[in-house]
């Protein structure tokens, strides 16, 4: 069988499996931004009972592995009552993951906006909340996009491991055209090479597009 | 199944796990020690004098980097015996997860080679020193420390990784709690005790690299 021949029979599944692992991809990545925000700021909250749970929540996720957090909450969690499907257990495993992780960069960034800029904040009599949503955060944004580029690629690789509990991505379909043919170097060198396009043509331009129009907005270009 | 948790059980399956963990440490270990050879070769490559040769490597990290690690395994354990190769899920798993941290420890040499200043090179071809000398004697000395840090941290991502080669048999922690699971039927202790362990490990872990990088950067005068 040539390649030609390989890609038309099973491009229709290839393309299904890649539909579903963008979903995943952006369904997780909405998962990581929120979990990141929040453990991210809660982290650096006064209070210790905010701080407490953000820096569990942070150092359990780093601490142990994407996969075995994948396995708990998809294997263990129904024996406490919680039964998620499997999609909704792929990305949520994969956006807690990657969300700790994330946490620390929004954490890193806030804190790296210059003192001048809180002072002022201060001086203007704002809330906390204003001061942090108008002042604090849109700076703190601008910081931390370079780091979260190559975290938000490390989240689209994460997005393989949901094939292992059986959800139809790009990675699942790579191994069932292998399991059915044998042709491992077709199956798996052409999911390779989506991965490859996605993170490299779609995923990295769209982030240095977000970098010069988040620079631009706030009149840093 | 229910949701009690059983310490007779646990006592029961803790040396087993114990000692698959020692696999685990060994899979991190040898992966790690592959990938900083390999990684050493990439990052020199990248300086070569042949265009297509750093060009070539350049795009062959980017590739490795911007792949997920488990279908790099799932290739290397595949494609062997289509064309006639067998390799063990050791031998494969291996070599899948020491070429996929060389990329990235490539990326920390990079750094730590890019941070010699200048006037080294220049010294080295005023003092007439062939390629090789000026590597062993004057650059990857002064490169090296630096880049420690980093290497840490890929250390640690490493140890993180090796659930992954669980997908082909490699008989380490997650392959191991699997087949308790699948043996008992019951997930809840495998998998939390998998999840213990890790942390037992990697925090540890974490905080020694952490030390380590504020002793090198002190030594090095860079506070």
């Amino acid at each position: 069988m040539s390649y030609q021949d390989f890609l038309q029979t099973y491009a229709a599944r290839i393309l299904n499996g890649t539909a579903v692992t963008a979903a995943q991809f952006l369904f997780a990545s909405g998962v990581a931004i929120l979990a990141a925000l929040i453990a991210g700021l809660g982290k650096l909250s006064a209070n210790p009972l905010i701080r407490g749970p953000a820096v569990v929540y942070i150092e359990i996720f780093r601490g142990t592995s994407l996969l075995v957090q994948l396995y708990w909450i998809f294997f263990v969690l129904p024996l406490f009552g919680l039964t998620l499907p499997k999609f909704a257990a792929g990305f949520l495993s994969v956006g807690m993951n990657v969300g700790a992780y994330g946490a620390e960069l929004v954490r890193g960034a806030i804190q790296a906006v210059p003192r001048g800029q809180w002072e002022a904040a201060l001086a203007l009599n704002m809330t906390p909340a204003t001061r942090m949503r108008r002042v604090i955060l849109p700076q703190a944004f601008l910081l931390m996009l370079p780091p979260w580029g190559n975290l938000i690629i490390e989240l689209l690789k994460g997005t393989a491991l949901v094939s292992l509990i059986s959800v139809a991505d790009l990675m699942f379909q790579a191994k069932q055209i292998n399991a059915s043919t044998y042709l491992s170097a077709q199956s798996f060198g052409t999911a390779l090479i989506v991965y490859y396009i996605l993170a490299r043509f779609v995923v990295t331009p769209f982030m240095r597009w977000l970098e010069r129009v988040m620079a631009q907005r706030l009149g840093r270009t | 199944m229910s949701f009690h948790w059983r310490w007779d059980f646990t006592f029961e399956i803790m040396p087993r796990l114990l000692w698959a963990t020692l696999n685990t440490l060994m899979a991190a270990g040898l992966g790690y020690a592959i990938a900083m050879v390999l990684g050493l070769g990439l990052a020199l490559a990248q300086r070569s004098r042949f265009r297509l040769l750093t060009l070539a490597v350049r795009e062959l990290v980017e590739f490795i980097r911007s792949t997920p690690l488990v279908l790099q395994i799932f290739f290397v354990f595949y494609v062997g015996p289509q064309f006639g190769i067998r390799l063990s899920p050791w031998v494969s798993g291996m070599a899948a997860i020491g070429l996929h941290y060389s990329a990235y420890l490539s990326e920390v040499y990079r750094g730590g080679l890019a941070s010699v200043p200048r006037g080294q090179w220049e010294a080295c071809i005023a003092l007439n020193m062939t390629a090789r000398q000026t590597y062993l004697r004057v650059i990857l000395p002064q490169a090296l420390p630096p880049a420690l840090a980093g290497m840490g941290n890929y250390l640690v991502g490493i140890l993180k990784d090796t659930p992954m080669l669980s997908v082909i048999g490699v008989a380490e922690l997650m392959q191991t709690a699997n087949a308790i699971g699948s043996e008992s039927y019951r997930y809840l202790e495998p998998y939390t005790l998998v999840g213990v362990i890790f942390l037992a490990i990697s925090l540890p872990v974490a905080g020694l690299v952490r030390l380590f990088e504020i002793r090198v950067r002190r030594k090095l005068g860079m506070r």
